[in-house]
């Protein structure tokens, strides 16, 4: 008989196995956030909404009310319902794409506002769903399907530096860090404090350094030194904006 | 527990713009939220709701642009509230990704539609340019229900009737005014949806019902996203056999003196109620002359037009778009063999005395 680990009570056995990738980052986030949610014991609380691209194929994998919106628009339909239903917790879930470049005008102006929301962002450094075009995240001289030479930060700028942008314009109160799917339980952690912070009444925003190695086309040893020796060294992990202004990395 | 006043008791004459009547009409059909964006000829329906907001206990969110303002309504009516936007032009425009999803997860969103020039930035002032938008706009098939309203009581009823044709039926409903409705001042009568026997239909939570989810009931899963060709076909197939079967107890039109028409004056909003001055003046110099109005101009009273239009010599289409509601017409009366003439005014107001003397030029 074999020994089946352990898993959150939001994780929904029905529709397993995910249909993510293997390699893949996003289920290791998204069991963050399940032990997370349990933590705080707010199953009952929570509505989460995915976004489009690989997000998407998150909207049945929780024992979760969930619902997938367009591409970009998770913060502003997880906003909409929050407006109205103060009592809930919502989470709007996107990738990199979906947050720094086409809804970015709906994480800067959440974060402004100091929506009671939770953003969790995941970054893996391009687009992953259309088949690994260069994102805002791309890092530089990074090879991708709309960069095929590397990418030139002459002609498209600098990698977006998600949580350094929205800590310096969200409010007081606020929750701002980026973890990593190499330490999940330190991004539980922080996915937790996030929840903390939306539940005390105000924005967070957590973005998770991630794997691609299907659009990498890496093995399992490269997948991992992209994102230890290169994703890493570019995007800081650790606490941006905390209540108590402690941070940690 | 704070109960909040009723903002109508029984009926009340007032002197209003139509920007004004909307937000009334939205407070009386008991509207819990507006989330909107700034945009001319749109802005007082939000001036007004903000100011009436807080003393019925409703709620109001300014938004970073209308594609955020029509997805955090799509947000509020997941989480059951009656909830709605208006827009106008460009903002319409925008508006369709939401209005999409709407369709698509069949969302009783409502949207007040204040028509301005186009294309572009054109003007913000008045056209009926953006019909095709409200009834077809998106990535859709047009599964929407659009009141095409032709003054201040218009604007009253319907923004009642757009909450409770929304949450019966389950399909993004749009009133589709203008500029010169929104922003011109008529007598209307506001009043109480109760005093006049008008139930409201409730608004239900799609999410966030109590219990656990997996625990005490199944969690909710909605998605607008389908893998596979023959899933979304059923999907949209089930939705449009629902919207046909549901069509025929929606369809509304007005029409005046047809038995006879030789020429039948075919025109929707605010221009009919030219058609229906120049259709007075012409039968009183014994022209017969006929007004057919459609007020659901998405769905279209196409059974309804057919046959007035059989019975008559010409139909006259007119329109202060070029050619948007001619479209509809042709459309519906394929195989009809009555002539289809058109008098239109993209993005400018069309008289009384310019229909007579069309209608003249036509004998």
């Amino acid at each position: 008989m074999s020994v089946q680990p352990q898993m959150p009570r939001t994780w929904r056995t029905e529709t397993k196995p995910h249909k993510f990738c293997p390699g893949c980052g996003h289920p290791l986030v998204l069991k963050a956030l399940s032990w997370a949610i349990e933590e705080l014991e707010i199953e009952e609380k929570v509505v989460f909404g995915c976004d489009i691209g690989c997000s998407l194929l998150a909207w049945d994998f929780f024992n979760l009310d969930s619902v997938q919106t367009h591409h970009g628009r998770t913060t502003p339909v997880i906003t909409g319902i929050k407006r109205v239903r103060p009592d809930l917790v919502g989470v709007a879930y996107m990738g990199d794409g979906g947050g720094y470049a086409i809804g970015s005008q709906h994480l800067v102006n959440s974060a402004m506002r100091n929506e009671k929301v939770t953003v969790i962002l995941v970054n893996n450094t391009q687009y992953g769903m259309t088949g690994g075009q260069m994102a805002p995240t791309t890092l530089p001289n990074q090879k991708t399907e709309t960069t095929p030479y590397g990418r030139s930060v002459e002609e498209t700028g600098l990698p977006t530096k998600g949580p350094e942008m929205v800590a310096s314009i969200s409010s007081e109160g606020s929750y701002v860090a980026r973890g990593t799917v190499s330490n999940v339980r330190q991004l539980k952690k922080y996915i937790k404090r996030a929840l903390e912070a939306q539940l005390n009444g105000n924005f967070s925003f957590i973005e998770a350094l991630s794997l691609c190695p299907t659009n990498w086309r890496t093995n399992a040893e490269e997948t991992w030194k992209f994102l230890e020796d290169q994703m890493s060294k570019y995007f800081t992990v650790g606490e941006f904006k905390t209540p108590a202004q402690k941070k940690e990395g | 527990m704070f109960m909040a006043p009723k903002p109508i008791e029984g009926e009340k004459r007032v002197f209003m713009t139509g920007n004004e009547v909307v937000a009334w009409a939205a407070t009386a059909a008991g509207a819990e939220i507006m989330y909107g964006y700034p945009i001319t000829p749109q802005n007082e329906i939000m001036h007004y709701w903000t100011r009436m907001a807080p003393k019925y206990g409703r709620k109001f969110l300014q938004t970073e642009d209308e594609i955020s303002a029509g997805f955090t309504t799509v947000g509020g009516v997941l989480a059951g509230k009656r909830a709605f936007t208006a827009t106008a032009g460009p903002g319409n425009t925008l508006m369709q990704e939401p209005m999409s999803m709407a369709e698509m997860m069949r969302l009783p969103t409502v949207l007040v539609v204040t028509q301005r020039g186009g294309p572009s930035t054109a003007t913000v002032i008045y056209s009926q340019q953006e019909l095709t938008m409200t009834c077809f706009g998106g990535n859709g098939e047009g599964m929407r229900i659009v009141y095409s309203t032709s003054g201040h009581q218009d604007l009253y009823d319907y923004t009642i009737k757009a909450f409770n044709t929304a949450w019966k039926y389950r399909f993004p409903t749009f009133v589709l005014g203008d500029g010169y409705q929104s922003k011109m001042r008529e007598p209307v009568t506001i009043y109480d949806p109760e005093a006049r026997n008008i139930s409201m239909v409730p608004a239900e939570a799609y999410m966030g019902n109590p219990g656990t989810p997996g625990v005490d009931r199944d969690p909710v899963h909605l998605r607008n996203t389908y893998n596979m060709e023959e899933e979304l076909l059923k999907v949209i197939n089930d939705n449009m056999a629902t919207y046909e079967s549901i069509a025929p107890e929606i369809v509304e039109y007005q029409e005046e003196e047809v038995e006879d028409a030789e020429v039948l004056l075919i025109s929707h909003g605010i221009v009919s109620r030219a058609a229906q001055g120049a259709m007075k003046l012409l039968r009183e110099e014994g022209f017969k002359v006929g007004y057919f109005r459609p007020i659901t101009v998405r769905p279209f009273p196409a059974e309804q037009l057919r046959e007035r239009a059989e019975k008559a010599k010409c139909l006259l289409v007119i329109e202060s778009a070029y050619g948007q509601l001619k479209r509809i017409v042709t459309d519906s009366l394929y195989g009809c063999t009555t002539t289809i003439k058109s008098y239109m005014k993209p993005g400018e107001s069309v008289t009384v005395e310019e229909v007579v003397e069309k209608v003249r030029s036509l004998y």
